[in-house]
Formats: C-alpha cells, sequence, structure tokens
C-alpha cells in the first residue's frame, strides 16, 4: 500500500510537470502579447520595454520557465498582470464555491446516473429502458451552455422557483449543478445499465436467489456492490470533462468560482491565472483519479497491490 | 439381513416416503416462433434418504427440470407450461414468489455447477453464509455465525474460523465449491439438488467433493438430485437414475439395473460411449529414429512485477525442466489437474510464449522470435478446447478452413476451395458446410472445423490441448475416433494434453503426468496405467470414478488444504525433481 501511494505520488508529481509545461508553451506561443493588455493601447514603446523587463518577459523562453517552476516549487504561483494581487490569494478566495458546485454536481449526476442505470436495467427491454436511455442520449449530447440557459427560462424566468444566477443559498447551487450533473448522468446511466445487466446475469446472483433472499436484498447486497466497481473508477475520470464544464456554467449562472476567473483570465491573456488555474484544475484531477483507485481497493478485495 | 442393514443404513431409514413427486412437466421457452417445448411430461418421485441421478447430455433439459424446482427459471421467456411439482402439500409451481422464496436454500437447496463464479466476490465468505441462515431462521448474528463455522466444518474445510473471514477469490474451487455445498446444507434441507456439481474441478477434487456429497446426504437423511452427463460419477453416487435427452425422459430405473440392464438403445449408446480406464497400451518407440520433437530441460516462467519501481518480485514457474521426446506418428499424452503446466508446454512448442532450455521441432531449435514461430507453424497446429471461442463467427466454415492456407500464401483460390472440401470430406461434414458459419453447427461439428483447420497446412503435429474436454460423450467418442484415423492414414503425431484420465488412457501410446510445472512420471500408456509408480499418478487414476456402480470405492482423502503454488520468490526456483528408470523406459520421479 505504502509502495502503491509512492509510486502514485510520483506519477502525480511528473504527470503535473508536463502539464505546466506544455500550458506555459502554449501561452508563450500565443500571438496575442500580454504586454499590450496591460500597457494599453496608447502606451509608447519604451513603456512596453519597460513592463516587459519588469515581467521577465524579455528572456528566453527557458529562462522564464525555468524560473516559474522555481517559484511553482516553492508553492509560488506568482501575480497577476492586470490585478497585481497573488495568483494564489485570488484562487482560494475562489475555490470554495467551485468545490461547492463539484460536490452539488457529482451528486446530481451520481443520483441521477445511476439511478436511471439501475431502473433501466431491472426494466430491460421495456418501455422505461427505452425512454431512459434516450433521456441520457439527449444528456450526453445537449452542450451545457444550452441546457443551463433551457434550465434557466423553465425554472428561473418562467417558474420562479430558483434565482436566476449568484452565489449565496442552497437555491442558488440547484441550477448549474444539475446542468453539470445532467451530463455526467448520461454516461453514468448507461454505463451503470450495462454493468448492471451484465452482474444480473453472473452466477452469484443465481446463488443468492437460490438462497432464498429477497429480491431487494439480491439487488442491494449483490448485485449493487459489483455493479459499482466500474463506475468508481469513471468518478476519477469525469472530475477532468466537469473541470472543462466549470468554465461554461460558472459564466451562465454567474457562479463566482475559479471557471469564471479562468474565463476572464483568458481574454486578459493573464498568464499567472491561467497558469494557476489550470495547475489547480490538474491537480484535482490527478487527486480525484487517485482517490478512486483507492476507493476501488476498498470496494474490491480482489485488487491487490504490490 | 443384519449384514444388508449394516451396508447400506441408508435404505433401511429411508423407506418409501416420497419427498418430491414431478408430475408431466413441461417447460417452455418463448420465441419469435412461438413457445417452444425444452422439457416434455416428465414424471419421477424422489424419496427421502435418497439420491436421483438426472443423466443426460447436454440440451437434455436436465438444468432446467431442477432450476422449475427452484422457482428459477429464467424469467419471463422461460417458464412451466404444463404439470406438477408436489413438495410437502404444496404445489411448487403455483406457489407465488415469498412462499417460494420462504422454501428455497431452507427446505430445497442448490449446487450450482461453476464454483468460480458461484459466490459473490466483494462478500466475505462468513456473510454469505450468515446471510442465507439469517434469510430464514430469526437468529442472531452471533448464533448464525455460529451455525456458519459448524457449516463449515460439516464440509471438511481446513482452518473453518479463518475461512469466514476469506474472499471467494483467495479459495480454490474446490475450496469454494465446499462452501458452496455448505451453505447448501447449513439448514439442512430436505432436498439437495446438485447441477453438475463436480464438472468444473480436477478429478482428485471431485472425488472429495463426491465423497463429501455422499457421506452429508447420508448423515443429515436429504434427499439428493444429482444432475450430471457422467455416467461415472451416476454410478458411484445414485440409488436411482434418470436418464434423459432432448427434454424427455428416456428411462427411469435402479442403477444397478439401468448399468448392468438398459431397456432403451439410448441409454446403451450413451453406455458405450462412455471411455473406461483400462491398463493402457503403447510401446516405445524404435531407438534409431529421430524424434519429431525434442524437449530437453525446457522451462517457462513468468514475472511478477511490484515495489515502488517495479521491479521483478516473484516468479511463476509454470513450466519446470521438462524433456520428453514425440515421435512421428505417436500419440504423446501430457496429464494432469488444472495449473500443472500442460499448456503452457503447448504454448511454448508452438512459440506462443517465450521459452529456456531446448525445444527442438523436426531437428531444428525453436527459438523465440516471430519467424521461428511462423516456422514451425507449418508443421505444427493446435486444436483448443471451446471450438465456439476458436472460431471466428464472422468467417465462414470454408473461409476459415482456407485462412491457413492464405496466411502461407498456398496454392490458387480455386485449388484452395477444393482443398477446403476435400478436408471437409475428410472430416466428415458435408460439402454444403463450407458456406455456413460456426454458429451454424453443433459443438462436434465445430470442433471438427477446427480440425479440418489444423490439417489444411498437412502438419505433422497437432497438439489437442483438452480438444474433447467441452463436448458430450457420445459426440467425444466420434472426435477420438476421427483423431485415430487420422493418425493411421497420415501417420500424424498427436500431443494430446487433457485432465481425463480415461480419454488418456483410451487414446495415448505414451503418457507424462504433470505436477506444478514437472514431469513425475513417463512411460508407455501400458507402463503408466497399468502400473502406476508415483503416488501422484495412483491418486489421480483411483480417482477416475467408473461407470460401475458394484466397484470398491478408494479410500477417502478427508480435509481439503491448499493445493501447492508455483509462484516463489525470485531467487528461489523450485526443486528439480529427478526421473529414474524403474525398468524399460518408465521413468518415475524419485
Amino acid at each position: 500500500m505504502i509502495n502503491f501511494l509512492g509510486r502514485r505520488l510520483l506519477q502525480s508529481a511528473l504527470i503535473l510537470l508536463g502539464v505546466s509545461f506544455i500550458t506555459f508553451a502554449l501561452l508563450y506561443l500565443l500571438p496575442s502579447d500580454p504586454v499590450r493588455q496591460i500597457a494599453g493601447r496608447s502606451a509608447t514603446a519604451q513603456t512596453v520595454a519597460n513592463i516587459r523587463e519588469q515581467l521577465g518577459l524579455d528572456q528566453p523562453f527557458i529562462v522564464q520557465y525555468w524560473r516559474y517552476l522555481m517559484d511553482l516549487l516553492h508553492l509560488d504561483l506568482g501575480r497577476s498582470y492586470l490585478q497585481k494581487t497573488e495568483v494564489s490569494t485570488l484562487i482560494a478566495a475562489r475555490l470554495p464555491a467551485t468545490l461547492l458546485l463539484m460536490v452539488g454536481a457529482i451528486s446530481a449526476e451520481l443520483v441521477l446516473g445511476l439511478g436511471m442505470g439501475i431502473i433501466a436495467a431491472l426494466r430491460r427491454g421495456t418501455m422505461t429502458d427505452n425512454s431512459l436511455m434516450i433521456a441520457s442520449f439527449i444528456g450526453v449530447s445537449a452542450p451545457q451552455f444550452v441546457v443551463g440557459l433551457l434550465l434557466l427560462y423553465v425554472f428561473a424566468v418562467q417558474l420562479g422557483w430558483f434565482p436566476i444566477g449568484g452565489y449565496g443559498t442552497f437555491a442558488h447551487l440547484v441550477l448549474p449543478a444539475l446542468t453539470l450533473g445532467i451530463l455526467g448522468s448520461g454516461w453514468y446511466s448507461r454505463m451503470m445499465r450495462s454493468s448492471m445487466i451484465d452482474v444480473l446475469r453472473q452466477d452469484f446472483i443465481r446463488t443468492a436467489h437460490a438462497k432464498g433472499l429477497s429480491r431487494a436484498r439480491v439487488l442491494l447486497r449483490h448485485a449493487l456492490p459489483n455493479a459499482i466497481l466500474p463506475v468508481i473508477a469513471m468518478i476519477g475520470i469525469d472530475i477532468g470533462i466537469f473541470m472543462g464544464g466549470i468554465v461554461i456554467v460558472e459564466s451562465v449562472f454567474g457562479w463566482p468560482g475559479i471557471g469564471q476567473l479562468a474565463w476572464q483570465a483568458i481574454q486578459r491573456v493573464d498568464i499567472p491565472i491561467i497558469m494557476g488555474v489550470t495547475l489547480v484544475s490538474a491537480c484535482a484531477i490527478v487527486l480525484g483519479n487517485l482517490v478512486a483507485d483507492i476507493a476501488t481497493l476498498f470496494a474490491d478485495p480482489r485488487i491487490k497491490v504490490r | 439381513m443384519t449384514a444388508a442393514l449394516q451396508t447400506s443404513p441408508a435404505a433401511y431409514t429411508a423407506g418409501d416416503t416420497p419427498v418430491l413427486t414431478v408430475d408431466n412437466l413441461s417447460i417452455s421457452v418463448r420465441t419469435e416462433q412461438g413457445m417452444v417445448p425444452l422439457v416434455q411430461n416428465l414424471s419421477f418421485t424422489l424419496h427421502k434418504g435418497r439420491t436421483l441421478a438426472i443423466a443426460g447430455e447436454s440440451g437434455s433439459g436436465k438444468s432446467l427440470t431442477s432450476l422449475a424446482i427452484m422457482g428459477l427459471l429464467p424469467p419471463p421467456a422461460v417458464r412451466v407450461t404444463g404439470g406438477a411439482i408436489h413438495f410437502d402439500g404444496q404445489e411448487l409451481t403455483a406457489l407465488s414468489e415469498s412462499k417460494l422464496k420462504s422454501l428455497r436454500g431452507n427446505r430445497i437447496a442448490m449446487i450450482f455447477q461453476e464454483p468460480m463464479t458461484a459466490l459473490n466476490p466483494v462478500m466475505r465468505i462468513g456473510s454469505q453464509l450468515i446471510e442465507a441462515i439469517r434469510a430464514h431462521e430469526n437468529v442472531s448474528k452471533a448464533e448464525a455465525r455460529t451455525r456458519a463455522l459448524e457449516a463449515v466444518r460439516a464440509v471438511r474445510l481446513t482452518e473453518p474460523e479463518r475461512r469466514l473471514q476469506q474472499y471467494p477469490h483467495e479459495l480454490s474451487g474446490g475450496m469454494r465449491q465446499r462452501v458452496v455445498i455448505a451453505m447448501a446444507i447449513a439448514l439442512r434441507p430436505d432436498i439437495l439438488i446438485a447441477d453438475e456439481p463436480t464438472t468444473a474441478l480436477d478429478v482428485t477434487v471431485q472425488r472429495e467433493v463426491l465423497d463429501l456429497l455422499r457421506d452429508l446426504a447420508r448423515d443429515m437423511n436429504t434427499a439428493l438430485i444429482l444432475i450430471t452427463h457422467d455416467m461415472g460419477v451416476v454410478a458411484e453416487m445414485a440409488d436411482d437414475v434418470l436418464v434423459m435427452q432432448r427434454g424427455q425422459m428416456v428411462e427411469q430405473a435402479a442403477v444397478r439395473k439401468l448399468f448392468t440392464n438398459p431397456d432403451q438403445p439410448y441409454t446403451r449408446q450413451l453406455l458405450a460411449a462412455v471411455p473406461r480406464m483400462g491398463q493402457g497400451h503403447g510401446t516405445h518407440p524404435a531407438k534409431n529414429v529421430e524424434p519429431l520433437v525434442t524437449l530437453r530441460e525446457a522451462r517457462v516462467a513468468y514475472d511478477l512485477h511490484g515495489g515502488l519501481l517495479g521491479r521483478v518480485v516473484q516468479r511463476v514457474h509454470a513450466v519446470e525442466s521438462v524433456s520428453f521426446d514425440i515421435y512421428q506418428g505417436e500419440t504423446f499424452a501430457l496429464v494432469g489437474e488444472s495449473g500443472c503446466g500442460k499448456s503452457t508446454i503447448a504454448r511454448a512448442l508452438a512459440g506462443l510464449v517465450p521459452h529456456t532450455g531446448e525445444i527442438r521441432f523436426q531437428g531444428k531449435p525453436l527459438g523465440n522470435d516471430a519467424a521461428s514461430r511462423k516456422q514451425v507453424s507449418r508443421n505444427l497446429q493446435m486444436v483448443f478446447q471451446d471450438p465456439m471461442a476458436a472460431l471466428n463467427g464472422r468467417m465462414t466454415a470454408g473461409d476459415l478452413v482456407r485462412e491457413p492456407l492464405v496466411i502461407h500464401g498456398i496454392g490458387t483460390a480455386e485449388s484452395r476451395r477444393e482443398k477446403a472440401a476435400e478436408l471437409f470430406r475428410r472430416v466428415g461434414l458435408g460439402e454444403d458446410a463450407l458456406d455456413r458459419y460456426p454458429h451454424e453447427f453443433s459443438g462436434g461439428q465445430r470442433q471438427r472445423i477446427c480440425i479440418a483447420r489444423a490439417l489444411a497446412l498437412e502438419p505433422r503435429l497437432i497438439i489437442a490441448d483438452e480438444s474433447v474436454s467441452a463436448l458430450d460423450v457420445s459426440v467425444q467418442a466420434t472426435v477420438l475416433d476421427l483423431l485415430a484415423e487420422l493418425k493411421h492414414e497420415m501417420s500424424m503425431s498427436y500431443l494430446f494434453i487433457s485432465h481425463d484420465m480415461a480419454v488418456v488412457e483410451n487414446v495415448a501410446d505414451r503418457v507424462a503426468v504433470m505436477y506444478l510445472g514437472q514431469i513425475v512420471e513417463m512411460g508407455t500408456g501400458a507402463q503408466v496405467f497399468g502400473d502406476p509408480r508415483h503416488s501422484y499418478t495412483r491418486r489421480l487414476i483411483e480417482a477416475v470414478p467408473h461407470a460401475d456402480p458394484d466397484r470398491t470405492l478408494p479410500a477417502r482423502v478427508l480435509a481439503a488444504s491448499d493445493p501447492p503454488s508455483p509462484v516463489r520468490a525470485v531467487g528461489d526456483p523450485p526443486k528439480t525433481v529427478k526421473l529414474v528408470d524403474v525398468g524399460a523406459g518408465h521413468l518415475v520421479a524419485e
């Protein structure tokens, strides 16, 4: 177990190093000039050069990256070009909102997805199954800004059940979490359905019935713990997909999280913020996968780590 | 009179009390063509303390009958369409699910064929047993645990306390089957249904499990329904036998009557097809002939990686220092139980896994590269156990048989077609079969296609890896006949790999017995079967059930223990056994 954790953490560090290099390189190659953004249109060539020198952007790429990396080792994400604030402070202020949204969205997609998947598997080949699978297909294929706007229109504008946007109460959380959750629930319901159908065919389910257990017990105690195993690994991967979605959803709902921060930073080529948000997201994905793997270890006694 | 009582107490106590009566039972499946009958008008009576064997080949409806008694027919397609099942004043086919539930596992319990998958992999053995007990009896967890422990002891598992804490994957197949039996007997059911309980087990383990079932049924005075395709098992276990074919009863009789004087031609045919253990045959090849295949201290080992840097931490010694020769026109058999390395030798010989040591084929050393593999594949072909899995379902039988010719660039399209047609005739399939797909054939016909494919390149050696194990006995006999004909006509050589001692005894010229990756005894069929010297060989031979109800059963082995493992630490190779000639080329491990 210690070996396994050590190996995985080592791998995680390498992944983060790779992510930081690629993102840094992409931003360096970007045609738009961050210094022009800071200096404004009317700035003289001298001012621009001064700012460039001050930010170290006149240095060769490898020197810039090396400096960034050294700072990173001291957990220093640098300062925003425009807001002059520490990037870590900016992210820290917005991270709780994003985490809250993430927890809400994952809960929504698990409840919706697993529920739909289980019901569809139990009613396989019926109208219920077909309707649920069509619904999940729509969930998977609909773009998130469309789903978001649709939910806003129906439940906030027309019915007035939830606020149109903002942050603060549970009611504020419902629509953005649902928007993110609907996409995931489409995937989960399909996965859960096929996994469940597969498990229900297994010999040990027949054994459980032959013992004279009730249907509910066979389902909850024997089928579900086995059917959920492939889904657990999926949750880890899912955090990655989720990170893409928050940029859109936070903008649609005016949710003050790091997605919105990233969106604004990209428009203004505020490189330190973009780097910071990317790295924090990458950390979340790597950690999510690690947690999912560890959860699988506990859920499935057959998996042993050496 | 007194003597008779002592030898069969069951017959005395059992009397003629019927516990279960099946009356004109019919089962059908709903298909697009309407209801198709699977079992028709089946009637039998099961008596207290007696064992009824339902025997038949695949598709005879024997398993469906048992599922119908349990009320576990797969809904909604398969259901009882006629007749009745009477148990304890109740009619089971008309019973509600909740009433059936209270009988299942409690009054009528069932043991299934596949112990590897019959237990929930993510639940501890103890919980699975306790759950079965608490489903029917209102007892505390602690009390249920005590009962579970009793059941685990009753099935003679070693370290019962520890077993309850273990997960199914930590136990061997035989031990898992004991757990399934423990689960079934924990509540002392009136009826125990065992559906092919030992078919998936090794022969020595089968022996242990059969002994156990017989003892338990006698001790608890339980009526046992034993469903099996193996007439040897029937002869050893049953009091009464019911023979089924294609959903209908063929014959029903007391076991001795059935084996000595069967009424129906189908029963006679079934009994005639059963391979019977004899004294073996075969001679040593002439000394001056060049062998076709030579293995000298061949080894196959797999590395297991682990640790922070993924170094090799353990090694699986699948095959350890194996030496033998195969000559032109002989059948050389490798026997042994699962995991003994017999299939790994076949794979190494075909170049499918890398080996160390020396393997020569037709005098040329076999390397571990692709070129070497292609070179041997012209003259060496394999026929596997499961013909359905071995044939690509999207290719016609003709294309499958022609494919080796295409790969090796032999002949024109026209000549290949002719060749395929000729091969089909040779293996006893019509030419019209060329354009059909594998799923349109029966199991035996599919194995014939595999044999035709193997013959396409006119190989010198065919490796038959459990090639007849998945077939029904009557089909098995015809496929074995085909292999024997090919041997005589084409002077074909076989490496015949099987766990079935009776089949090997019938076909092998020379035999090597494998245990834990090494050969422990080798000689002609007559030497190994007629005069077995190694204790393991003797155990294997004794364990085979004979289709003879009057045979005295061998002494029993009581407790089940862990089978030894071929996984060892790096730098700790297993001790190589040394074979000694005990006379006339009969080699036995010291």
